[in-house]
């Protein structure tokens, strides 16, 4: 499997980055920055990344199984994460997270047809002081509201990658 | 040794060495905590909760299966908050474990029930509906149940660690998180079914026994598997006169708990639909089916005829029968037909390993020296895959008691894993100096190990100047007991040359013999037969085709007797069951024999009585009965000198049998053809 000389070099720094023996350590940050790349974690990807940290196709599923964060499928462009854990509901996060679904015809983990954006409810994202917050790819929104919530929507309809 | 830890647990004054977990160091004072996750030889995992107990000065319970005692430690296992933790554990347990216990393979065997039954509470306080997924088929021998599956990871654990496979993992997280096999949504692995076996509830069943019976219905048999040379006792589960299981959950034995794919599934031969039921005579050159009665006779009278006219006469004798029997076939051969053509296929020169051992104590090793001598030397064979017991000895040595394993092999293996020093080819004499620090070693060598190679590994192993043992690797059941008993034409039972050296196998299947007689073999690939050929066996085999008699003989599981392993150990098989037709080969040996007024002679074909013979007559076969009558097994060292004949080398030849190959045998296996990783090996 090949990747973008970027994240070749990115990878190399990582595996160089733990204890000789220890490459297995690498295995998460390699599944995340290749998921930004190629869009999901597909079995080409957990394949490789095994050989790459020295462990079975089985125990990088394991691990990539166990974080919500790592996905099999493709995601929107933007994925929009909506946190829904206690700081934020208390702030009326679930009615942010409806207002969100309702607006672009999706729920939980779906992508719109166009293929722009996702959405997934998520636990704390630990933003609790600027609750409700929502998270679009690794950018954080601080006191959503459902206008403003309209707003950021609008805007990652039309923009392009 | 370290001093002794002191700790109370209720009140008891407890010493165990340091390092001793508090699950342990209250079972050494009768006091049971409970646990599912935990299980002695594997890591540890916490997962279960189940073994909370209460210790002084801690703020909150802890799991006793990870918390080492500590001087002075008060432990409590039997206060209210300890009782109530046991109830909301297995309340936590049962939320989504469906209550099939009625239909359920694991009732009455079950860990889960028993411990609800002990700790558990009667009624449960959640009212939600129970999260149920299908079952899924792993393989044709493993089956998934995830709502039954409690998430202790003794079968992940067992399979990494024990088989060192690492087949089975956790996918997902939280209450939807499961055991996954390697391959999406199949296994491909060594299909040991030790997963299924270590399963305290009925998550991982198998495909052989599901939902055929109720645990305490079976009757368990403790006999060995008839397999590979290894020697593992495997327990039977029989009932109306059918294997339906095969395991060793008592852990008695050899192998502890520990067993192939062949130990616990490939008795499945024994009603294969090929099985010889009834006596064949070939009439019009045809074989048809007669009654015993006349086979019998025929034989008798054929035997009788060619002795009086001075004919010629050729024996081939088994792998895979008993000490008795080969005993007895090679007496009636030399005493009855007076012939020194004795002979069965050798799969390792134990001869010359006897021979240059002369004169010298402690050189052979068992299977338990390989779990506890400090380094190994492995030449030759692929051990995990040729002899999967030793393998995990070896393993389970490494893992528990950082043995240093040396490994020689033409080819990758998979003890490279964790070897010290691994060789391609056979230059074992480059670790000499490796060898030399250790303070003792075991060497086990395959057949391609033999004459002056072996004559010389053993110099080598002398000029070490450690402590060294030696295991000659054989194929089969009973390779090493066959050879003991004097089933070659230059050796009587204990390695006493036999003065006329006979005819050697391929000498007789070479040679027009008037009789040949194969008892449990099957040596005639395509050949044509010479003269009068009489086969015993269990199916008709290419040799059994070409038979002028064949005697339906019964297998392993369906007699009693001993059978010695690759490293020389004695066990007893235990009858588990009797096939309606076939006889065992000591029974048709003896009624042969009483045909051709004989009987006399030989002595009863009684297994004790010839067993009793044995003892006297082959040197160290005077094992202590009562190791062997409870179910052990006891080392022996066939001759202690010079056996001073020459041995046909080039007739030792291993038929390195796989995980799921067993010679001829295999073929009738049933498991052994149906999982995927056999086609995919050949």
């Amino acid at each position: 499997m090949t990747f973008s000389p970027q994240l070749e070099a990115r990878f190399e720094k990582l595996l160089k980055s733990y204890p000789p023996g220890r490459q297995r350590s690498a295995m998460i940050p390699m599944l995340m920055y290749a998921q930004d790349e190629i869009g999901s974690v597909t079995d080409e990807l957990i394949t490789e990344v095994a050989a790459r940290t020295g462990t079975t196709p089985l125990q990088v599923n394991e691990v990539m199984s166990y974080y919500s964060m790592l996905h099999r499928k493709p995601l929107g462009k933007f994925h929009v994460q909506v946190c829904t854990n206690i700081s934020c509901l208390l702030h009326d996060g679930d009615k942010l997270y409806e207002h969100a679904c309702k607006k672009l015809g999706i729920g939980h983990k779906e992508v719109t047809a166009d293929g722009q954006i996702s959405i997934e409810e998520v636990e704390c994202m630990g933003a609790c002081s600027w609750a409700p917050a929502i998270q679009v790819n690794y950018d954080f929104h601080h006191h959503v509201t459902p206008a403003k919530l309209d707003e950021i929507l609008d805007r990652l309809k039309k923009k392009p990658v | 040794m370290a001093d002794l830890v002191n700790l109370t647990i209720d009140g008891r004054a407890v010493q165990v060495p340091p390092q001793t977990l508090v699950i342990d160091a209250a079972k050494t004072v009768g006091i049971e905590i409970p646990a599912f996750c935990y299980y002695e030889g594997l890591s540890l995992a916490a997962a279960c909760r189940m073994c909370l107990v209460e210790v002084e000065k801690m703020p909150k319970m802890m799991t006793a299966c990870t918390l080492p005692v500590s001087e002075g430690m008060v432990v409590r296992t039997e206060t209210e908050q300890v009782k109530q933790a046991r109830k909301y554990t297995l309340e936590f347990l049962l939320t989504n474990h469906p209550l099939d216990c009625p239909v359920c393979d694991k009732g009455g065997e079950c860990e889960l029930q028993d411990m609800v039954f002990r700790y558990g509470a009667g009624e449960s306080r959640y009212t939600e509906e129970k999260v149920h997924t299908p079952e899924k088929q792993f393989s044709p021998v493993v089956f998934f149940d995830a709502p039954r599956c409690i998430l202790c990871f003794r079968c992940v654990r067992t399979c990494n660690e024990g088989m060192g496979v690492g087949a089975l993992g956790v996918i997902n997280r939280g209450v939807v998180s499961e055991i996954g096999p390697n391959h999406g949504d199949h296994l491909e692995c060594d299909e040991c079914g030790a997963c299924i076996d270590i399963c305290p509830v009925g998550a991982l069943t198998s495909g052989i026994d599901r939902y055929q019976t109720r645990p305490w219905e079976m009757t368990h048999v403790g006999t060995i598997c008839t397999h590979c040379g290894d020697g593992c006792k495997t327990t039977l589960g029989t009932r109306n006169d059918r294997i339906l299981r095969g395991n060793n959950r008592d852990r008695s034995g050899i192998n502890g708990e520990f067993l192939c794919v062949k130990g616990r599934y490939a008795f499945d031969f024994y009603d294969h639909p090929e099985r010889l039921q009834a006596p064949m005579v070939r009439i019009n050159g045809k074989l048809e089916e007669v009654s015993w009665s006349k086979a019998l006779e025929t034989v008798a009278q054929k035997f009788k005829d060619t002795v009086a006219s001075n004919g010629s006469f050729g024996v081939i004798g088994s792998n895979h029968t008993s000490n008795e029997e080969n005993f007895y076939l090679q007496k009636f051969a030399r005493q009855v037909l007076k012939t020194n053509n004795v002979d069965h296929q050798r799969t390792g020169d134990v001869v010359t390993l006897l021979d240059s051992l002369s004169g010298k104590t402690s050189k052979l090793g068992t299977v338990a020296d390989l779990y506890q001598s400090k380094a190994v030397l492995v030449l030759g064979a692929d051990l995990a895959l040729e002899h999967p017991l030793l393998s995990y000895q070896v393993r389970a040595n490494y893992r528990h008691h950082q043995a240093k394993v040396y490994v020689v092999t033409e080819k990758p293996v998979r003890e490279d894993n964790y070897a010290a020093a691994k060789v391609r080819g056979r230059d074992y004499a480059s670790l000499a100096g490796k060898l030399k620090a250790e303070s003792e070693l075991v060497i086990l060598f395959d057949d391609s190990y033999k004459g002056a190679d072996l004559r010389q590994l053993v110099e080598f192993a002398e000029s070490l100047a450690i402590p060294v043992k030696f295991i000659c690797l054989l194929d089969y059941a009973n390779s090493r007991g066959a050879v003991d008993m004097g089933l070659t034409p230059e050796l009587l039972p204990g390695y006493t040359p036999s003065g006329a050296t006979g005819l050697h196998i391929d000498e007789m299947l070479a040679a027009t013999l008037d009789v040949l007689w194969v008892v449990g073999a099957n040596p005639l690939k395509g050949q044509k037969k010479a003269g009068f050929l009489v086969v015993q066996d269990l199916f008709l085999t290419e040799t059994a085709q070409q038979a002028d008699v064949v005697l339906p003989a019964a297998s392993a599981y369906e007699k009693s007797g001993t059978v010695t392993n690759t490293t020389g150990e004695v066990q007893r098989l235990t009858q588990a069951v009797s096939t309606m037709g076939a006889k065992t080969d000591l029974e048709i040996m003896g009624f042969l024999a009483r045909e051709m007024g004989a009987a006399p002679l030989l002595g009863p074909w009684v297994a004790e009585t010839v067993f009793a013979e044995i003892r006297k007559t082959v040197h160290a076969y005077d094992v202590p009965l009562p190791v062997l009558a409870t179910g052990g097994a006891a080392q022996t060292l066939p001759v202690n000198g010079r056996i001073p004949v020459d041995t046909r080398l080039d007739l030792v030849q291993s038929d390195h049998n796989g995980l799921f190959a067993s010679g001829t045998l295999g073929r009738y296996s049933k498991v052994l053809n149906s999982v995927l990783e056999n086609r995919l090996s050949r």
